[in-house]
């Protein structure tokens, strides 16, 4: 059975978990992850591994400045803006 | 209830010789659409309506009309779009509480290029919440109902789309796959869902969820329509790092060429343990027809088939762990109130987001972890690659390959409450997912009442070839 401490991955991916929850998705990722143990027994040595389907085959676009959104437009879904900025709470506090 | 439904060249020639017109289209699906909601099982297949959006787009077709100017190919044609995919000014939830006021400023190209061809686009479809699941019972506004059954589940993650073709809603639909999540919904609903090859239709504008394996792709009542829908959105997008530039073929115009001397492979691992045994009569049965057409039908084998559902589920989640870190409160969506910036985070993605979108965020930010990446992550980038080759071999001898799209017909609602149990309904979806290959699933009959469909799937950028031998089977199928 795979080593899993739900906490330490919940920290790690930013979600913060109940206690039910944490103890429902242990046991779901356990179950899944004893599924995906079987991959070990495939031998894939030498194999290389496959990032994507299919190697881009079309240059990128050339670099130029484009106006996408106004200040406005890019703020308009924002929780919290001020001054043209988005406004999030202190990540720092000097007391 | 829900109006006959047309298709994309009779709506267009209707409106061209003016016996009807491109808004009392419009007009008709939203009657429709109100008129369901107010039954008693109602399909719930839309999140949100875009009545003026669509109501200025048919008043442009009908004015094309009133001049007796050439109508685009898709005029009139009354579309619903998947809600991961987003519509400038029209309200993009992803099915999610995370975005449950985003309001997009700009559309995806797949969603401008229907519209440039003529397409009125009716509203946003329901999904599981940013297109994990296979049930749709994921979305956090509701489940949508299965317009064959309504005790059943339409299938996911485009549920919503084959829901709404299938009862009558809008005639065409765009959805996503990244494991079957158009195929089987359309086999689900009795209607045609077609994944494009990876890279065939841009994927601007897509709210990303594993982008190894996302595509959009149509859904719609024949393969001829999802020809129409293909060659509006196919080809280059410079907005799209990771569209090709592969030439495009004449979907719809290809696709009377003859089927004739077609071969076909028939995997023989699929015939196993857990098909349903009148949805692998049906699937036989629909072999024999496009034997009977004079294609040849050879047996194959595709050795690393059983492995392609672990495969996915641990590079789809290992990319959505990814791809989800950016709905953190600050620049759009839901935001919890909290006192520090950590909090916030936590606290606004723990509130937004659903049981199976926290699973999957939790074992793709495991499998990437520290000291487990190159036994997960790596390993199954690695088996990837053999099942993909599976597939260059077997395109070495055949045209096509055809299977069950899915073991099963549709379940009951609440029926499947574990998780891994309902990964497995994807073992026929998920490997041309992984390859990167384009599939069709076409109605092929009913199992137990309930429709079943026949899964062909071609090499990459043989999109023609796919939908031409669709087109056949669907002429020949009897119903």
């Amino acid at each position: 059975m795979p080593d899993i401490n739900i906490n330490d991955i919940a920290a790690l991916a930013h979600l913060d978990l109940t206690a039910e929850e944490a103890t429902g998705l242990q046991r779901d990722l356990e179950a899944i992850l004893g599924y995906v143990a079987r991959l070990s027994q495939i031998p894939t040595e030498g194999v290389a591994p496959m990032s994507q389907p299919l190697a881009p085959d079309a240059p990128l676009r050339e670099d130029h400045i484009r106006v996408w959104f106004t200040p406005a437009q890019a703020l308009a879904n924002a929780p919290a803006a001020r001054d043209g900025m988005f406004e999030v709470p202190k990540i720092i506090d000097r007391g | 209830m829900s109006i006959p439904t047309p298709s994309v060249e009779l709506i267009r020639t209707q409106i061209a010789e003016r016996q009807t017109t491109a808004t009392a289209v419009a007009e008709q699906h939203f009657a429709a659409i109100a008129a369901d909601d107010a039954t008693d099982l109602p399909l719930h297949a839309y999140l949100t309506l875009s009545r003026e959006r669509a109501l200025q787009q048919a008043a442009r077709i009908d004015a094309l009309a009133d001049r007796g100017d050439p109508l685009p190919p898709l005029a009139g044609l009354p579309v619903g779009i998947k809600d991961v995919l987003s519509t400038e000014g029209i309200r993009t939830t992803c099915a999610s509480r995370v975005l449950e006021n985003y309001v997009p400023a700009y559309d995806a190209t797949a969603v401008a290029r229907l519209e440039a061809a003529g397409a009125v686009i009716l509203g946003k479809l329901n999904c599981d919440e940013f297109a994990m699941g296979s049930t749709t019972e994921n979305s956090a506004y509701g489940v949508t109902r299965n317009p064959r059954a309504r005790s059943r589940v339409p299938g996911g993650s485009s549920g919503g789309s084959a829901a709404a073709v299938g009862g009558g809603l809008c005639v065409a639909a765009l959805g996503t796959d990244t494991g079957g999540s158009i195929r089987q919904p359309a086999a689900f609903c009795g209607v045609v869902g077609l994944l494009p090859t990876y890279g065939r239709v841009s994927r601007f504008g897509l709210a990303a969820f594993a982008s190894s394996l996302d595509h959009v792709g149509p859904l719609a009542h024949s393969a001829k329509d999802c020809a129409y829908l293909l060659e509006a959105m196919a080809g280059h997008d410079p907005l799209d790092a990771t569209s090709a530039m592969a030439p495009l073929a004449n979907y719809v115009a290809g696709l009377e060429a003859p089927i004739q001397g077609l071969k076909i492979g028939v995997p023989r691992e699929v015939f196993g343990a857990g098909l349903d045994p009148e949805v692998e009569a049906r699937t036989h049965a629909a072999i024999d027809i496009l034997r009977g057409a004079g294609c040849t039908i050879v047996d194959i084998s595709l050795p690393s088939h059983d492995a392609a559902i672990a495969v996915y589920y641990v590079i789809a989640t290992a990319e959505a762990s990814s791809n989800l870190a950016r709905y953190d409160g600050v620049r759009y969506g839901r935001r919890a109130p909290a006192a520090s910036l950590a909090n916030m985070y936590r606290q606004t993605r723990d509130q937004g987001f659903g049981a199976e979108v926290k699973r999957r965020i939790l074992l793709g930010t495991y499998v990437l972890s520290a000291g487990y990446y190159d036994a997960y992550y790596r390993k199954a980038q690695q088996v990837r690659a053999l099942v993909a080759g599976d597939y260059q071999r077997a395109f070495g001898g055949v045209d096509l390959i055809a299977t069950p799209t899915t073991p099963t017909p549709a379940f009951k609602l609440g029926e499947k409450a574990d998780p891994l149990e309902l990964y497995m309904a994807d073992t026929f979806t998920v490997p041309a997912s992984l390859a990167g290959i384009p599939g069709i699933s076409v109605p092929c009959g009913l199992a137990h009442g309930l429709p079943v469909g026949l899964q062909l799937m071609a090499p990459a950028f043989e999109e023609e070839r796919l939908l031409r031998a669709a087109h056949h089977f669907e002429s020949l199928r009897g119903f």
